[in-house]
């Protein structure tokens, strides 16, 4: 028998969205597991120390790597520089441009602007676009319809996905959305969460883009080598797979449409070099429950509030465990979603939203 | 010129460099004690969207709402940028033996 499956609208101007906003799922109150004061405090403190020295280290490595892969560009030793930079240009800045627009990765502002600039730079996302993008992201998390950052739509498109692990797709919306912002034209679904004040940034930004990438392959003509390439704009591609290995787990194959982050979002544990990669947004519940707690105190906010939320993933395998077979479910079914079971000692919230939703997920 | 004083809790209910929720008549605020010892109020809600500011964080003069990070000069309610574009209202406060009252 087929199975009657709700259809889903993605488009922020869509019925999905209006639906959204009609039932109340839009701009709602979401659940937070109950912290005293006195203790998120503690954990929202501000720190330059722990950002500047991943800083250094981040832009150190990728300034030897670079220096290396130069040296050897021409032979076949280039190859794994190329691949750590990449590593570092087209996945690290993912996490950077993340943690330092929400402002908490330093104490100091002009910090977190600077490095929020360069990191949007390098992973090719406007930094007003996707400032207000991603405020829209925490503002209603999930929901069809209206959040912009959806990243693994259903039914899942597979080729997609994998083409995205090259940042080929990326890549591609990317430079047709800043070429079109170059010209001065912000789309419709841009204009939904831009306020206008902030739209000629979005302008003036995307035509410095141009100018930088323009200088760039006109580097590349001159001295008749890809290699000023391989240093800007390409590693976004070579480099991308890291920030989508981690970022799909974000959310991957959980429930779409509810306000309780512990249904919808993925705490899972990783090696040391992923987590610096990704800058602990492996502490995924934590962060959207708690967007104010910077990256460096994730670790002991999951430590204070783990026995109100899910089991964490223990490691990345396992988190693709479970949301590979999710998405090949939901290429039949896209209701299907991986339904997560809140500790005894949890505090259920809004039950009615995941109790409508169950059916779906057997 | 302020009038109407309303007690909001005593001066040590409120630990320097932060701010508590004071619910009245329908309405609600958030009262700030600075890193000096002094007091401020300002409307309760961030101008961006509804959330209550007295979970957010207190810097110097600064208060950075807890969901999206918007930022506003307490003392002033001027909003500091993206992503509040609009003032926070402010209101008078006084410290007299002890209590914190504000005028609404």
């Amino acid at each position: 028998m087929a199975i009657q499956t709700t259809k889903r609208d993605y488009s922020l101007l869509g019925a999905s969205g209006r639906t959204a906003v009609e039932t109340g799922l839009a701009a709602a109150e979401w659940y937070h597991t109950d912290i005293s004061r006195k203790e998120m405090k503690a954990l929202m403190q501000r720190s330059d120390a722990p950002a500047v020295r991943d800083t250094f280290v981040w832009l150190g490595s990728m300034a030897v790597l670079a220096g290396l892969g130069i040296a050897f560009w021409g032979s076949w030793l280039c190859i794994p520089f190329f691949l750590a930079y990449g590593v570092l240009y087209g996945s690290a800045s993912d996490s950077r441009w993340h943690e330092c627009g929400h402002g908490t990765a330093f104490k100091t502002r002009w910090m977190n602007d600077a490095v929020y600039q360069i990191a949007c730079f390098m992973i090719m996302r406007n930094p007003v676009t996707w400032r207000w993008s991603h405020t829209r992201h925490h503002t209603d998390t999930v929901v069809v319809g209206r959040d912009p950052e959806i990243a693994v739509m259903r039914p899942p498109d597979l080729f997609r996905l994998v083409l995205n692990f090259f940042g080929f797709l990326d890549v591609w919306h990317a430079v047709i959305d800043m070429m079109r912002n170059a010209f001065g034209v912000l789309s419709a679904s841009e204009k939904t969460f831009i306020p206008e004040m902030e739209q000629p940034k979005t302008i003036l930004v995307a035509r410095v883009w141009v100018a930088i990438y323009a200088a760039t392959i006109g580097a590349a003509v001159a001295v008749g080598s890809i290699l000023p390439l391989m240093l800007i704009g390409l590693p976004r591609i070579y480099g991308a797979w890291h920030h989508v290995l981690t970022g799909l787990l974000q959310h991957g194959g959980l429930a779409d449409n509810v306000i309780d982050h512990r249904l919808n979002s993925r705490t899972v544990y990783m090696n040391s070099i992923s987590r610096f990669i990704y800058w602990n947004m492996n502490y995924h519940v934590e962060h959207h429950m708690f967007p104010m707690v910077p990256y460096h105190a994730l670790p002991r906010l999951h430590a204070m509030i783990k026995h109100d939320l899910p089991a964490a993933s223990p490691s990345m395998w396992s988190g693709y465990r479970e949301m590979i077979p999710a998405f090949l479910h939901q290429l039949r079914n896209e209701d299907y979603f991986l339904k997560r079971e809140l500790p005894q000692t949890a505090r259920p919230y809004r039950e009615e939203f995941h109790n409508e939703l169950a059916p779906a997920a057997q | 010129m302020s009038g109407n004083w309303i007690k909001v809790c005593e001066k040590d209910d409120i630990d320097e460099e932060d701010v508590i929720r004071f619910d009245h008549s329908g309405k609600t605020f958030a009262v700030y004690r600075s890193p000096a010892d002094e007091f401020f109020a300002t409307d309760g809600l961030c101008t961006h969207e509804h959330i209550h500011l007295a979970d957010g964080l207190v810097m110097d003069e600064i208060i950075e709402c807890p969901k999206h990070n918007g930022r506003f000069n307490y003392k002033t309610g001027e909003a500091k940028g993206a992503p509040v574009c609009v003032n926070l209202k402010t209101y008078p406060v006084k410290v007299e033996d002890g209590s914190v009252f504000i005028s609404v």
